[in-house]
């Protein structure tokens, strides 16, 4: 059969869902035990809330879900959620005016030529609105850090850049601010060769821009191989550059393991400061960072924020499902539809197992799969064969007491 | 069966580009007879080579026509092709080569009446920028390029070019060059990409059917140059003044149609005894004169009016029942009324289909459909939402709907199946060999008007003149 699904999206069947809502409920706690507290912005938002901030890409803004709604006589596009950052944003500066720590789960809508890769993503975010450097950066690389040593993903790395540092390089390069904002866009959109068609007219600043740029590693190698030179840099090349080391010293201090990496800021586009990009086994499964500027572009007064998301679908891929709790106690209880005694009898133990806290599933027409750890078959008032799925073992018994007994219901 | 696959088809284009692509063809030995200007005829066949057909439609039509199947090769404007790639990134259609012809760049300009005189001026101002466009698709492609904060599209069906500066700051229009742009008074700021003549092919055909007896004539002329957008800056040219007259601002704005609706509008105008110069006759001027002194009017084409009303460009505007239906069908909560119905320019709007469809009915269609007999129901409408609209209520499923620039009737039966149009005398339908099956709605012309603009203290004396005076013409 033809799938009528939409092209690019996904179904989330039993089992993703399991794994999806165990990702929520961790992150969920592991961000209240820190003191966020969750939000939810509307999927439709208006383009120019995309636009007017002038911080996207336009290749990035190309591939949104933009359309006219009912209400587009007046040529006012509407998107489909292309990010989880700026509605967060718009939330916040239009109910609150204190600092706020913020988590949320959501869809982002990206259109992806092929359709054979996701078009809705899903992520579990956290923003810090009014979080100062580098206190509030250190805070979301541990809260991170614990959120997917929770879920159990192993093999996590860090990777961390400066977008800050980025943007004052380029800055360096004395080009016309169309040129530079191209060159940005490039460097955002994932474009290698942007970096190395980088040249300045001074010979240091470009031999710091290579060490910088091909630098893998830790603060203390960092401080050996990249030197900023003597003379001739802005003041906010040099101010980026300490935040950083501020980071990266407290971040060793409390020894978080990390990797530096300065190139890598695909995607990081409103991003002022620290970028950090979480891995593991080769694949992309978080990102975020210093976003100081935002809040001022939308029309508030300045104010520092931070923050990240953790992609929901690779991370889904990397979880083995877990027992649940229908193979560990759930109940599968069988009966025949025709004799009505028996169907009273069904329902009435049904009942009593489920408020003692157990799944049970009645299946009259015996066509249910038996994933339970105990099939209860109930053949008259007074007869039932219990089977543990488990050890295999199986009784027969009369009365309904043996049979709540036997399954250890309290 | 074999001969079938090696048939193939060309979609080729009406106007602009016509007479360089018909010396193309017969250059390469591939000629159609009657493809020329004053052509009527839209089915071509070609005398050799024997297995070669082709079809004539307006440009923006060709790249859907062959990114849908329904044509294997295709020669239109490469402004079209980027305005369906822009927006449908995933069509199925291969741009082959730019050719050697084809003039023209489409160009976003600005009034030389505006204090901005490039993209840095335009970018260093907050504004809630108004872009019209017959190319909707690429001027918001532009609007992101430049990294506009914030804008709004007027899709356009007629000249751009009129519409800054009151209507709107900005157009992304094609034009043969910066000279005449000046010429009509705008300052481009951005080249966005050349009009060449571009060959395309569909993706289908290209994988599955052997072209190359075709694409062999045409290699000499292919000038393997890939063109698309490039948004190139247009650098500013320093102490021009304006030079065409710009009306001024009036208290009420009237917008009045072109084309076919221009004739009885004009004759109904006199008859009430509005006084135009220039609305009829042979010179039709844009901005006729009228006696009322706080009474601006500006011809259009009726299809835009009821979005341009919308957006308060324009108080009132005369067009078709259609276009508002079609107008408010889309966007309910628009703000456009019907304020008088004029009674002339009456037309039937009709679903038809070809005679050789065995169906009578829309409920027959429909049956065909769930028999499997069509796989899907292929609609050409100038009425896309108008079309839409009726289809869902008459639970039709699936269909395509293929919005066209008029003449529909050219689609059926080979690219669409069904036609919702407008209908006068049935002459042209019963010329194609169509059957109607349904009638939808009658279409007269008349008065709209803006919800806000009527209401409006300011405006709604002169308003109400107007409307007594219109309704004293009605016989």
């Amino acid at each position: 059969m033809e799938s009528q699904r939409c092209k690019g999206m996904r179904d989330l069947l039993p089992d993703d869902m399991g794994k999806f809502r165990y990702i929520e409920d961790t992150f969920r706690n592991c961000c209240t035990k820190w003191g966020y507290r969750e939000v939810r912005t509307p999927s439709l938002e208006y383009l120019r809330l995309f636009t007017a901030t002038g911080t996207l890409t336009p290749s990035r803004l190309s591939k949104a879900y933009s359309f006219l709604d009912w209400d587009g006589w007046s040529g006012e596009r509407v998107v489909l959620r292309p990010d989880g950052t700026i509605p967060i944003a718009r939330l916040y500066l239009e109910n609150l005016s204190f600092p706020a720590r913020f988590f949320y789960v959501t869809d982002i809508f990206a259109f992806e030529q092929t359709g054979k890769e996701n078009r809705e993503r899903w992520q579990c975010g956290v923003e810090f609105l009014g979080g100062a450097s580098p206190m509030a950066d250190v805070e979301l690389l541990l809260l991170a850090h614990e959120l997917l040593h929770s879920l159990g993903i192993s093999g996590v790395q860090l990777r961390l850049s400066h977008a800050g540092l980025a943007k004052a390089l380029v800055k360096e390069l004395g080009l016309s601010p169309r040129d530079e904002a191209r060159m940005l866009g490039r460097i955002l959109d994932g474009d290698w060769q942007a970096w190395k068609e980088a040249k300045s007219n001074n010979l240091e600043l470009d031999k710091f821009l290579v060490s910088l740029v091909n630098f893998k590693g830790k603060l203390s190698d960092f401080l050996k191989k990249v030197k900023l030179p003597a003379e001739g840099t802005s003041p906010e090349l040099e101010s980026n550059l300490s935040n950083f080391i501020d980071i990266l010293r407290l971040l060793d201090d409390l020894k978080c393991d990390y990797q530096i990496d300065i190139a890598a800021i695909h995607g990081f586009e409103y991003y002022t400061g620290i970028c950090l990009q979480l891995f593991s086994r080769g694949e992309k499964i978080g990102g975020g960072g210093r976003y100081d500027e935002l809040l001022s572009l939308m029309g508030s007064k300045s104010m520092p924020a931070c923050g990240f998301a953790i992609y929901v679908d690779p991370v889904i891929k990397m979880l083995s499902l877990k027992e649940d709790e229908r193979s560990e106690s759930g109940v599968l209880l069988r009966g025949d539809e025709k004799k009505s005694r028996v169907v009273e009898a069904c329902f009435s133990l049904a009942q009593s197992l489920r408020s003692a806290g157990r799944i049970v599933e009645l299946d009259f027409a015996g066509e249910s799969v038996a994933d339970y750890r105990w099939v209860v078959s109930v053949s008259g008032e007074e007869s039932f064969v219990i089977i543990d799925q488990k050890s295999g073992e199986k009784w027969e018994v009369r009365t309904l007491p043996q049979v709540v007994g036997i399954l250890g219901v309290d | 069966m074999a001969n079938q696959s090696n048939y193939i088809k060309l979609a080729l284009p009406k106007g602009r580009l016509l007479p360089d692509t018909a010396n193309l063809l017969d250059g390469v030995g591939l000629g159609f007879e009657g493809y020329s200007e004053q052509t009527r005829q839209y089915r071509l066949k070609s005398a050799k080579p024997p297995y070669l057909s082709a079809k004539i439609f307006w440009e923006k039509d060709i790249p859907i026509q062959v990114s849908i199947g329904n044509y294997d090769l295709g020669i239109c404007g490469l402004d079209w092709i980027e305005e369906l790639l822009v927006r449908y990134k995933a069509s199925a259609v291969v741009k082959l080569s730019t050719l050697n012809y084809g003039e023209g760049y489409i160009y976003a300009a600005i009034s030389y009446e505006s204090e901005i005189k490039n993209l840095d001026g335009l970018l260093g101002r907050q504004g809630n920028w108004r872009i019209v466009s017959e190319y909707p698709d690429l001027a918001e492609a532009f609007a992101l390029n430049i990294r506009m904060r914030r804008f709004r599209i007027f899709p356009v069906w007629g000249d751009a070019g009129g519409y800054p500066p009151e209507n709107a700051e900005i157009a992304v229009l094609w034009a043969r060059n910066e000279e005449e742009l000046e010429r009509k008074g705008l300052l481009p700021l951005m080249k966005l990409l050349p009009a060449r003549a571009t060959v395309i092919a569909s993706r289908e055909s290209l994988d599955n059917k052997d072209l190359a007896s075709v694409l062999n004539r045409f290699a000499p002329m292919l000038d393997n140059r890939e063109f698309s957008l490039s948004f190139e800056e247009v650098s500013s040219k320093e102490g021009f003044v304006g030079s065409l007259p710009r009306p001024e601002l009036k208290k009420v704005k009237l917008a009045l149609p072109d084309g076919h609706q221009q004739p009885p509008t004009a004759k109904f105008l006199e008859r009430v005894g509005l006084n135009l110069s220039h609305y009829s006759g042979e010179v039709l001027d844009y901005h006729p004169s009228v006696d009322l002194d706080w009474l601006g009017v500006k011809v259009i084409r009726p299809q835009d009016m009821p979005l341009q009303v919308a957006n308060g460009n324009f108080d009132l505007a005369i067009t078709g029942k259609d276009w508002l239906l079609d107008h408010v069908y889309r966007f309910p909560s628009s703000p456009v009324v019907e304020l008088l119905d004029l009674g002339f320019g009456k037309v039937k709007i009709v679903a038809a289909v070809s005679q050789e469809m065995p169906a009578s009915t829309m409920e027959d269609v429909r049956q065909l459909l769930q028999k499997g007999k069509l796989p899907t129901l292929r609609v050409a409408s100038e009425y896309v939402n108008i079309g839409d609209k009726y289809l869902c209520d008459h639970h039709i499923s699936p269909y395509k709907l293929i919005p066209t620039w008029g003449a529909s009737e050219a689609f059926l039966p080979e690219d669409a199946d069904l036609l919702i149009d407008n209908m006068q005398t049935g002459k042209t339908m019963a010329e194609h060999n169509l059957k109607i099956i349904d009638v939808l709605c009658e279409s007269t012309a008349c008065l709209i008007g803006n919800k806000e603009s009527i209401n409006s203290p300011d405006k709604k004396e002169e308003i109400d003149f107007i409307i007594q005076m219109m309704r004293g013409g009605l016989s």
